[in-house]
């Protein structure tokens, strides 16, 4: 059963829950996780439910089950089903190897919740190699009743990185943009929720439109545009308060804000000067350098992890295609040239490719681009699909494309073999950005 | 008073044509052109522009006014205005500049095809041009300001080429009209 995991379309439910913490007339269901394409060659594991004992506080959290589905999630891993477990260890003691073998196995991941207080629970567990029989990692980790599912993502990045040799992204969070209709108005709201869906929370409701969140590189704040007071403005929000603050708000565009790596600066999209151009906006005294000078559309301005160079998207060709200049400015070098239509470009962590859309025969779709030899490769396949962004890790690609007529997020590796979407039970979701590194 | 109607009546006609000759003959096209030219520099130049300002004020909460279409089309990934609606920008044109006391906010929009800041900046390109056209006709910078919603606030709600031409559009907003 574990060689048949090539599910083409089948529908694996691991988060099918509304989180109701319904605030009166607002939005505040869960996104619900679906594999769409799962990926010949995930590396069967198994991960024991773990033990919590004789509880007095029992953890409100199956922790096992959160591990196993962010395992399965990465795309690399294929979690053995529960029923299929031949064993339930939770002591080094009581594993023994040659049984997990027949399960066809490669790695055992076994573990205790224990009390420690009132809501307080320290969480043991250990990762073996079965062929090998041998620890690979073993952790004492405390968690208080409100963090535990945070550490259980903590637990699934150390494994990842133990099995993979690179880091997980699992403990991270997404932000993105929803919209619907509320007793007959549109409503439009800012959330962020952790990368498996969970916990959303809601940053900014608005009857006008929001678009455009982009993450301060501390993953501290977020910059979005707002339309409220019919008119387009860039704003700057601390998340932790709700606290913000308006940093552009002239006649025409105020968009597509993009932080520099070392956080002190903004690259935006204005058209005050009667034309769409980037611009520097120096945070510390809003001082604005303006980087392009075409009468062409240049928006989308995306930072080099570098700091380097900033990519955007312009028409200065005749159709929108990606760029490259200096974040000083000056010359700029085209850099895609296959089909008709190439925007909306995001920086993978390690600076080597770009996600984009790339828009052939009426269909648009995400891909990548390698910046050193210039190849471009499709990684999804829907006919509107837009705003790509990677992963902390880079392993990940997450983006909006539709399904059912309504607005979705999906999820693709990098390679463009694993596909999993994200829905809503109701409204349009879309805009998705993955924050940066640990939260 | 007579003059005004008078006006009215040819500027809705010409808008009217303008509008249902959109596939039609050149006869047709070059017609709609010499009347709304006629009108247009009569209103500007002479003693119609007085007409015009009165006209106006009254004529932009009237919904038999040409002046009571608001909202210019556009093709696929153009800005251009069309032949046909080159009489409506006018009209308004000759509306502000006779009441330099009236703002316009010009809101741009475009289609959802394609990444949604780049649709913002189709939509300023679209508002540009209609900005352009009114402050040619001697409409203050002072009394236009411009959005572009891109494809963030739809006409029309669909996924094909009939809701796709609603939304690629510029919609004049008159302050307190």
């Amino acid at each position: 059963m574990l060689k048949d995991y090539y599910i083409l379309m089948k529908k694996i439910w691991l988060a099918v829950f509304a989180l109701c913490l319904s605030l009166p007339g607002m939005l505040h269901a869960a996104l619900t996780i679906e594999i769409t394409q799962g990926m010949e060659g995930a590396v069967p594991v198994a991960v024991v439910p773990f033990d919590s004992g004789a509880n007095r506080y029992a953890p409100p959290e199956d922790v096992a089950a959160i591990i196993a589905a962010d395992l399965a999630r990465s795309g690399r891993f294929a979690p053995a089903a529960e029923q299929d477990l031949i064993a339930r260890p939770s002591d080094i003691s009581q594993v023994r190897f040659p049984d997990w073998r027949t399960l066809g196995v490669e790695s055992l991941v076994i573990g205790k919740v224990e009390t420690v207080g009132a809501d307080q629970y320290r969480i043991q567990f250990r990762l073996f190699d079965v062929f090998r029989a041998r620890q690979i990692a073993g952790y004492s980790l405390p968690a208080s009743r409100d963090r535990l599912r945070h550490v259980a993502h903590t637990i699934s990045d150390i494994i990842y990185e133990k099995l993979t040799g690179q880091p997980g992204a699992f403990a991270t969070r997404i932000a993105y943009v929803i919209s619907d209709t509320v007793n007959g108005a549109k409503q439009h709201q800012l959330q962020l929720a952790d990368s498996d869906g969970y916990n959303p929370k809601t940053l900014l409701t608005s009857q006008q439109p929001l678009m455009s969140p982009s993450w301060s590189p501390d993953g501290r704040k977020l910059a979005y545009v707002s339309f409220e007071g019919r008119r387009a403005s860039v704003f700057v929000q601390e998340i932790a308060t709700g606290k913000r603050e308006q940093i552009a708000s002239f006649d025409g565009i105020n968009g597509a804000p993009s932080w520099s790596p070392d956080g002190r600066a903004m690259a935006v999209t204005l058209s005050r000067d009667g034309n769409p151009e980037i611009y520097r906006l120096n945070l510390a005294d809003k001082k604005l350098q303006r980087l392009t000078s075409s009468p062409a559309i240049d928006t989308e301005p995306v930072w080099s992890p570098d700091g380097r160079h900033i990519v955007f998207t312009s028409d200065r060709g005749g159709s929108p295609q990606l760029y490259r200049m200096s974040s000083q400015g000056g010359q700029a070098k085209r850099l895609t040239f296959e089909g008709s239509y190439n925007a909306s470009a995001d920086y993978a962590p390690d600076g080597r490719s770009l996600a984009l859309v790339h828009g052939e025969g009426g269909r648009y779709r995400i891909a990548t681009l390698d910046l050193e030899g210039g190849l471009l490769r499709i990684v999804s396949d829907g006919r509107l699909d837009e705003s790509p962004s990677f992963a902390p890790n880079g392993s990940m690609i997450i983006y909006a494309t539709e399904s059912g007529r309504r607005g979705v997020l999906a999820a693709v590796s990098s390679d463009g073999r694993f596909r999993q979407q994200f829905s809503l039970s109701k409204g349009d979701v879309r805009e998705p950005v993955w924050a940066p590194g640990e939260k | 008073m007579n003059m005004v109607k008078v006006m009215a009546v040819a500027l809705a006609i010409g808008w009217l044509a303008g509008c249902s000759s959109t596939g039609g003959s050149k006869d047709g096209d070059v017609a709609v052109e010499d009347r709304g030219t006629a009108a247009g520099e009569g209103a500007v130049t002479t003693t119609g522009v007085g007409a015009y300002g009165d006209l106006s004020l009254e004529s932009l909460n009237d919904p038999n006014s040409p002046l009571s279409q608001r909202v210019i089309y556009f093709a696929f990934d153009s800005s251009e205005v069309a032949e046909q609606d080159r009489e409506l920008v006018a009209a308004h044109a000759a509306v502000l500049a006779a009441n330099p006391q009236v703002t316009v906010t010009i809101e741009g929009h475009g289609d959802e095809r394609g990444s949604r800041e780049y649709n913002v900046g189709l939509g300023d390109r679209r508002a540009q041009a209609v900005r352009r056209m009114l402050e040619f006709q001697g409409v203050s910078p002072a009394q236009i300001s411009t959005v572009s919603y891109g494809e963030e606030k739809p006409a029309v709600e669909g996924h094909d080429e009939s809701a796709w031409s609603l939304n690629r559009r510029v919609e004049l907003v008159y302050g307190g009209y």
